[in-house]
């Protein structure tokens, strides 16, 4: 392997993948193939899911993304249970563990029973297609993007089942709302991934890190529009906060987890962070070159710059739920079939085209090329993005340098010149 | 392929499919049927992986689990007394009639046919599928397209109400 310089002992810890094997080949000549086979699926739940993604939820996906939001809301977050409530996601978890899980007497009780293990089910099965390192990878399937599209399907399903088996109306229209934004953003969220299997002519993730290894150029900046449309399609589909109005508290008390209590409802909240930092470990690999950081993954482990890069596209999860306000499912709808579609499709036409010129010329300098095209995507992707805005007759009348309040009302800021906030 | 491995998943495949649609049959409540339904589709994805073919399993979970299931639930959800006991109906012998025909016509076919014993599996990308179908098989493609593309039409037409057209003649 002339581009990764860890060797092939098991102590080498810039690729655990090394130390997997070195146990299987051990169990494999102990017992024999059966076991081995069994050991393996452990082997990939215990590195992905509780070395990873478990201690990630709980410490980013609670109380790192509490922490931040009371930071951008001028307030503290957790700070009581543990140093710097750092104890708090354990605290939650004990609570809703003794906490009794109801169910109304009305309810189909064995479907409300089974939708939240079916939603927790895939948010493991995801974590095997993602490349955490040049042989990190549990299932290196040359489809990984579309199992990944056919995995992340399944749990709008299991939501949809658990609302309506409550026998409550909240629920139900929790349930009907999380299907309808699912079966709307699944489209543009799909073409805006197209575009980036065009542009590198593969489905296979670990492929893709490899192509943008190769290009040193990240698809973030060759596609900065599907980046965009897969952002606001994602959130839409994993129910984030500025587009949650699948369990929109002001409107329909908790949409389709309203009669879910104890653990059962934590299983959901645990798990819709799951997918978030699949879907960030997703976007990290697909348009931020994944476990490869120009040359650098030779002595950084490429586990943790992946597990670095998802943290940060995380962030922007966080991030958009702190600001934004929710909007209503009108609007939603749409802006996916009205904006983002033609937008996407739009991105596609874009990209076939770039393919196709560079597929036929035979360019000395395809470094050079390939920045050429990021500066015109840049461009091309602003002036789609305001020209369709323009189409559509959106025309932002005012842009208020100051908040509203101050420049129309004339209301009084102190201004605190020794400092604080 | 063969092995442990995948005599077990087979099996286990088998099993849950063949069981699953006999609940699809058995159940009272349509919603609970369309929900077997669910099952016995990821089974036969299971089966697309155990022949080889990725590709197919990814696409059969995509379309038949994520978008055609989903639509089912949902018909099944807007339809007034659908969640009621379904199990009697007058249709029931005629349907089992129809049901063992169709079964003696596929088992016949099965027996009839000399199937070729393929030792390795064809190595078939996602590639070299799409050139197939843009290329050789580019007529049946479109003719799928435009059958789509009118039964969408023709579902909003059937579903638009009266005000909305005088609404749209105004």
């Amino acid at each position: 392997m002339p581009f990764f310089a860890a060797t092939e002992n098991w102590y080498d810890f810039r690729d655990l993948s090394n130390l997997s094997r070195v146990i299987l080949e051990g169990v494999a000549d102990l017992t024999g193939e059966p076991v081995a086979y069994v050991v393996a699926i452990l082997i990939g739940f215990v590195a992905s899911f509780l070395i990873f993604v478990l201690p990630s939820q709980l410490i980013v996906g609670v109380y790192g993304e509490r922490k931040l939001i009371g930071r951008m809301q001028s307030r503290y977050g957790p700070n009581r249970v543990g140093p710097f409530g750092l104890l708090q996601p354990v605290a939650d978890a004990i609570k809703l563990i003794q906490k009794e899980a109801l169910t109304p007497i009305a309810a189909d009780k064995a479907v409300m029973y089974i939708a939240p293990i079916v939603f927790v089910a895939p948010a493991v099965l995801l974590w095997a297609v993602i490349p955490f390192g040049p042989n990190m990878i549990i299932a290196d399937i040359p489809v990984a993007l579309l199992y990944y599209l056919a995995v992340a399907s399944l749990p709008a399903l299991a939501a949809f089942v658990a609302g309506w088996s409550h026998n409550n109306k909240y629920s139900l229209f929790g349930a009907m709302r999380i299907v309808a934004m699912t079966i709307s953003y699944e489209v543009p969220l799909v073409l805006a991934l197209l575009g980036v299997v065009l542009l590198t002519g593969t489905l296979s993730l670990n492929e893709m890190v490899f192509w943008q290894k190769e290009t040193t150029i990240w698809v973030i900046l060759l596609q900065p529009l599907a980046f965009a449309v897969f952002f606001i399609a994602v959130s839409a589909e994993l129910n984030r906060t500025p587009v949650d109005i699948a369990e929109a508290e002001s409107e329909i008390v908790a949409g389709y987890l309203t009669e879910y209590s104890g653990m059962k409802w934590g299983l959901f909240y645990g798990m819709d962070i799951g997918y978030a930092l699949a879907a960030s470990a997703l976007a990290a690999t697909i348009f931020l070159g994944g476990w490869s950081l120009f040359g650098l993954d030779k002595w950084i482990p490429p586990w943790m710059i992946l597990v670095g890069k998802t943290h940060l596209f995380y962030f922007l999860f966080i991030w958009t739920r702190g600001t934004l306000p929710r909007l209503r499912i009108d609007q939603l709808l749409t802006y996916a079939w009205k904006y983002l579609l033609p937008i996407s499709a739009a991105n596609l036409l874009i990209v076939a085209t770039e393919r196709v010129i560079l597929v036929e010329n035979d360019w000395v300098d395809k470094d050079l090329i390939y920045w050429l095209l990021a500066a015109i995507n840049i461009v091309l992707a602003v002036v789609i993005v305001v020209g369709w805005a323009r189409v559509l007759g959106y025309k932002p009348d005012s842009v208020p340098t100051r908040p509203r309040l101050v420049s129309e009302v004339g209301g009084y800021v102190p201004y605190d010149a020794a400092g604080g906030r | 392929m063969e092995g442990f491995g995948v005599n077990l998943a087979f099996w286990t495949l088998a099993v849950l499919t063949l069981g699953s649609a006999g609940g699809v049959m058995a159940a009272r409540s349509l919603f609970h049927a369309v929900l077997f339904l669910i099952v016995a589709f990821l089974g036969v994805a299971g089966f697309f992986v155990l022949l080889s073919a990725e590709f197919l399993a990814m696409a059969q979970v995509i379309i038949y689990v994520g978008a055609i299931a989903v639509l089912l639930l949902f018909a099944v959800l807007l339809t007034p007394r659908a969640d009621r006991n379904n199990a009697e109906t007058a249709m029931a012998a005629p349907a089992v009639l129809l049901a063992i025909a169709l079964a003696a016509v596929v088992i016949f076919v099965i027996q009839d046919t000399d199937w070729a014993t393929v030792t390795a599996s064809p190595e078939l990308t996602g590639a070299e599928l799409g050139d197939a179908l843009l290329s050789t098989w580019i007529l049946p493609f479109q003719v799928a397209s435009v059958l789509l593309t009118a039964a969408l039409v023709g579902a909003i037409m059937l579903i638009r109400s009266s005000d909305e057209e005088a609404e749209d003649e105004r």
